[in-house]
């Protein structure tokens, strides 16, 4: 562990000068985006400020309870985030908050069944962060996905309806589109590790010092992990929001019905 | 009160039943008004003709009885019961519709024809398939064409037989002979013919003086309100 990463104050201050790089760049492209970065940068100084603390205090009381409700509100801000990819589609916060607690809460049973972690909160909640961030993006994609082939597919989907079909077999092709558009990032970047990229928790175990040979098998277990949740929050964000395009009558809402025809 | 529901046949005296009613439906989108207080009565073996302007909302009404929109108000009955208590799915098995500028899906013509048997979940009728491609000139071997080498005749006849494949109580058509030539014309109005003479319903929406002039009853639209009917004798 000798090689152990040791950040003081002053050398994160002078990392702080590679900001200015990036707003250097900005300012002299005319990106418009010096006011975002700037906020952003604070943002994120306070922010991980404030959860350094708060997961210290957590760490150190081991609470049960106190655990899960951390892991709730990762869940509930990763279901906020998400819900904005599917602005339009009535109710989408529930549908990801359901999804993304469906993903987290399966995939972590499965790890600490299996035992690959122990249900303690430092092991818990950095891995419940990591499901909830894949899960959100995977459902982000696949809420765009599902708006852009409802409006494609509109007359599609009309013509299957028309026939008689129900509402399940009028949308499926989407539905199926929309889940494998959300895996796909996932399935694209395991193809890629170790010879691409070497990803976050392989690189802060390697960073923090510990064997890379055993790094990696921290690692396979995130692939298996990455993989179940974002198939298992894509396809329950997929299943419960493509009804959300019908209404009791079985017909395709269209955007003029802002949802309330009956 | 529904609209006419019950009416006497001037030659034989009996009371005939209506197999679809509207009766005071009111279509609203938002704030504008796309149908008012619109009644009509649509028999059994009828061949109802629905004319008018464009946009005078023809094509809603259509909609309207297939279910594939509901109205803002009024009421509408189907074989004698109201139209809304039947499941939607169910009920446009029945009273199916088809679009002017149908879109086929997947990749062949089977793919489009093997989908009423799918949502069945029954096996595919590949003789009913052949005979009703038959009934529109053309062979077998269109099953496997794929559907982007389809001329537009030929993507609205098998759009049209896509809606046959087990036949329903009433057919709605929506201008599927507009853009036609002559000879597609011919060949969707003798698949039609032969749907009426097996008892079926058929309710068009045309600008063809000739299909007009075949119609048992005009039914005239502009704005949104019925302003006339005609019924041939």
């Amino acid at each position: 562990m000798h090689n152990a990463v040791n950040v003081n104050n002053v050398s994160l201050a002078f990392a702080a000068g590679l900001v200015l790089v990036a707003l250097f760049i900005g300012w002299r492209q005319k990106l418009g985006v010096d006011r975002d970065m700037i906020i952003g940068v604070v943002r994120a100084i306070i922010q991980l400020t404030i959860v350094g603390f708060l997961l210290k205090y957590i760490f150190a009381v081991n609470n049960v309870l106190l655990t899960l409700a951390m892991i709730l509100v990762i869940i509930f801000n990763a279901a906020y985030n998400a819900m904005k990819r599917g602005k339009g589609i009535p109710n989408i916060f529930w549908s990801s908050f359901w999804s993304i607690l469906i993903s987290t809460s399966v995939t972590l049973s499965g790890l600490v069944l299996a035992g690959a972690i122990k249900f303690v909160p430092s092991q818990m909640i950095p891995i419940s962060g990591m499901i909830a961030s894949n899960s959100m993006v995977a459902i982000g994609l696949c809420y765009r996905n599902m708006r852009t082939l409802f409006r494609d597919q509109r007359q599609q989907v009309l013509e299957r309806l028309a026939l008689g079909a129900s509402v399940h077999d009028s949308a499926i092709g989407i539905v199926r589109e929309c889940i494998k558009t959300g895996m796909q990032p996932t399935i694209d970047a395991s193809k890629t590790y170790g010879i691409v990229s070497l990803p976050g928790m392989m690189s802060g175990l390697i960073f923090a010092g510990v064997d890379p040979v055993y790094a990696i098998k921290y690692q396979i277990m995130v692939v298996f992990m990455l993989l179940s949740a974002t198939s298992l929050g894509s396809v329950s964000a997929c299943y419960i929001a493509y009804r959300r395009f019908f209404n009791d009558q079985q017909q395709l809402i269209t955007a003029s019905d802002n949802g309330k025809q009956s | 009160m529904f609209y006419a529901y019950f009416r006497i046949n001037e030659e034989s005296g009996e009371m005939m039943t209506a197999l679809l009613t509207m009766t005071d439906i009111d279509y609203r989108v938002g704030e504008r008004e796309i149908l008012t207080k619109i009644n009509l009565r649509l028999e059994k073996e009828s061949n109802l003709m629905v004319v008018g302007p464009s946009g005078s909302g023809k094509s809603t009404i259509l909609q309207i009885m297939a279910r594939m929109i509901s109205p803002s108000a009024g009421q509408m009955t189907f074989d004698g019961h109201d139209a809304f208590t039947y499941d939607p799915m169910v009920y446009r098995r029945r009273v199916s519709y088809c679009f002017q500028q149908p879109t086929l899906f997947g990749k062949t013509v089977a793919d489009n024809l093997n989908f009423p048997f799918e949502i069945r979940n029954q096996s595919v009728d590949e003789a009913r398939q052949h005979e009703l491609l038959a009934q529109v000139n053309l062979s077998p071997d269109y099953l496997n064409h794929d559907i982007t080498g389809l001329s537009g005749g030929e993507r609205q006849r098998v759009a049209l037989i896509r809606n046959l494949i087990f036949v329903p109580d009433i057919l709605l058509l929506d201008e599927v002979t507009t853009g036609l030539d002559t000879d597609n014309k011919a060949i969707v109005h003798s698949l039609v013919d032969h749907y009426r003479d097996r008892g079926g319903t058929v309710v068009w929406i045309t600008h063809d003086e000739s299909e007009i002039a075949a119609a048992d009853d005009l039914y005239e639209v502009v704005a949104g309100k019925h302003t006339k009917e005609v019924r041939h004798a």
